[in-house]
């Protein structure tokens, strides 16, 4: 099976993994608004939405017998999977208005521009690995390559388009104020999120090694032996990872950044004018923004795939593979390695979650002046120290 | 009386950058989402009536089957949305209840125009009209929400009193014939 799949040509099978990737995480962006009311919910005390059930007739029927297993189908009520399905269905089929007085040509351009750097973007990001024949470790990425950082820097900071587009396209007054909100709040953080990673990135490029921003290769130096070898960089560089982190809730619009929406001062900031499949074009792809920045904060400071810190992937297939022989090949590690990825991911989705109902929403100057005054001065004393430190350490 | 000075301390380096009380808030939103929901399951679970409450008003029989509504008006007459209306009518003589002369031939309450207030049971010298715990009154027409006296009824049921005033009236009555004296 694998030599066909390899033997396929190279354009076909890069084709099938970008599908396949697309097809992942389109749906997890969706299933991320299900976490995000199910979290709602217990956080507040509710259960969230547990009703839904297919009926067993009609086109449903598949998702009606799942539904009617016994214990699996209760729990998968319970979760709201079902009203997932039905959210879905009605984003894609309910009427899709276009305001009278809107740009049309941007008005519908805009959520598509929010799509593709969203979907984009997860090309660099590896999310897994495996031994090869030689047994050599090879990520699990669409696109491996040395810009790998830099790339997903600047397909990310393109979303912010798609915001102004909508905000100017919707030629009404709260979306303009989201828009412009949107571009400055972007804007200043992308500035320290870009300055917090620079010291990660000298470490790992070591003078007389090849120099490289692939987050592959971060991940490597997280897993070499010895004590500091197998450290993650969150607890090497904590101030970096925290700068990160902050920079990540404003750049995904997330609670207590989210500026550009503020549904209580702007109505709904630049989606106002939007609705049904537009509308969630604009959600999926802000949830995937999430899943990619939390992947590559993960990747840079949480050790990627390894799943202990001072205990590596490769470490933990060769004890497995003393136990079980099969952990070892290809496609069981990969699946293992990925497993790790995402359980980190998600833990990461749940804290966007969590402190979006634990934080209230900071006014627009205070965002600018937490941006511009206290992380900018923060991240470029942080990178000064840091380049300081490592210079005296990789010279001595 | 002696002046206290307090101290106004300034913000702790700490306490600036907030960091510390978004760690507490994160624990207070954790603990809660830990704990038990809140809410009701609302079909399927119902919540406690509190004594006294002012639910559906309804009509209710007396332990002996009698119904202690003696049609008077009196609710009718004092229902501030006007809700109630009410055809009295006259006890055959050959029934049991014969006594009590009067009861209601048809009592209506309008359900989309009462606002439970509980005026009707405060007014009622036969302690015949109560609001009871039914909160919940749907009904898919304008006719379906108005309560006929065989729906007060059902609703009603048999309420566990034992003033029996109108039998211990009758009981009188027959006493002083046969006595003579009253």
């Amino acid at each position: 099976m694998f030599d066909f799949y390899f033997e396929l040509p190279l354009l076909l099978r890069l084709l099938l993994q970008g599908t396949v990737v697309i097809l992942v995480l389109f749906p997890l962006a969706a299933a991320c608004s299900m976490a995000e009311r199910k979290i709602s919910a217990w956080i507040q005390g509710r259960p969230g939405p547990n009703r839904t059930k297919p009926p067993l007739a009609g086109f449903l029927a598949p998702l009606g017998l799942v539904a009617s297993i016994p214990v699996l189908g209760t729990l998968l009520q319970k979760l709201g999977i079902f009203q997932l399905a039905a959210d879905g269905g009605k984003f894609t089929f309910k009427e899709d208005p276009v305001p009278g007085h809107v740009n049309k040509f941007y008005f519908i351009l805009a959520p598509i521009a929010s799509m593709i750097p969203a979907l984009s973007t997860v090309a660099f990001v590896p999310f897994g690995a495996y031994f090869n024949a030689a047994g050599e470790l090879v990520p699990v990425a669409l696109a491996h390559v040395d810009v790998g950082l830099l790339a997903v820097f600047a397909l990310g900071s393109l979303g912010v388009y798609s915001l102004i587009l909508a905000g100017w396209a919707s030629n009404s007054k709260y979306p303009f104020l989201g828009g412009v909100r949107a571009s400055a709040q972007l804007i200043s953080y992308e500035l320290s999120m870009t300055l917090s990673v620079l010291p990660v990135f000298l470490w790992v490029n070591a003078p007389g090694g090849q120099g490289t921003l692939s987050l592959f290769e971060v991940v490597q130096s997280q897993s070499q032996p010895g004590f500091w070898g197998g450290t993650w960089y969150v607890m090497t560089m904590p101030v970096s990872a925290f700068i990160f982190l902050i920079a990540l809730f404003a750049e995904t619009n997330r609670q207590p950044f989210d500026m550009p929406e503020s549904e209580a001062d702007l109505v709904g900031g630049f989606h106002t004018e939007y609705g049904a499949f537009k509308w969630s074009l604009f959600f999926v792809a802000e949830y995937a923004h999430m899943i990619v920045g939390s992947g590559i904060f993960c990747l840079l400071f949480l050790g990627g795939w390894n799943p202990l810190p001072w205990v590596s992937l490769a470490d933990t297939i060769h004890a497995l593979a003393n136990i079980l022989p099969c952990v070892s090949t290809p496609l069981f590690m990969g699946l293992i390695a990925i497993g790790i990825f995402l359980g980190k991911v998600g833990f990461f989705i749940f804290f966007f979650m969590w402190v979006r109902w634990t934080l209230p929403r900071f006014r627009y100057d205070q965002v600018m002046t937490l941006g511009w005054k206290k992380l900018l001065p923060l991240s470029i004393a942080n990178l000064i120290v840091y380049a300081l430190g490592i210079a005296w350490l990789q010279t001595r | 009386m002696a002046v206290v000075t307090v101290e106004r301390k300034p913000l702790s380096f700490l306490e600036r950058t907030y960091l510390p009380n978004i760690a507490a808030g994160l624990a207070t939103t954790f603990k809660r989402m830990v704990q038990p929901v809140e809410t009701l399951e609302y079909p399927e679970q119902r919540p406690a009536i509190p004594a006294g409450y002012r639910g559906v008003p309804t009509l209710v029989y007396d332990p002996n089957g009698r119904e202690k509504c003696v049609s008077c008006q009196l609710c009718e007459f004092v229902c501030p949305p006007k809700a109630i209306r009410i055809t009295p009518g006259e006890i055959a003589h050959d029934d049991a209840n014969a006594h009590v002369e009067k009861r209601p031939e048809e009592f209506k309450i309008d359900m989309l125009r009462c606002i439970y207030c509980g005026l009707c049971q405060e007014v009622c010298p036969e302690e015949a009209i109560w609001l009871q715990n039914q909160y919940s009154m749907t009904g898919y027409t304008r006719e379906e929400m108005v309560n006929d006296k065989k729906r007060l009824y059902e609703l009603g049921g048999t309420l566990p009193d034992s003033h029996f005033k109108w039998d211990k009236k009758a009981a009188a009555e027959k006493a002083a014939h046969a006595g003579g004296h009253h």
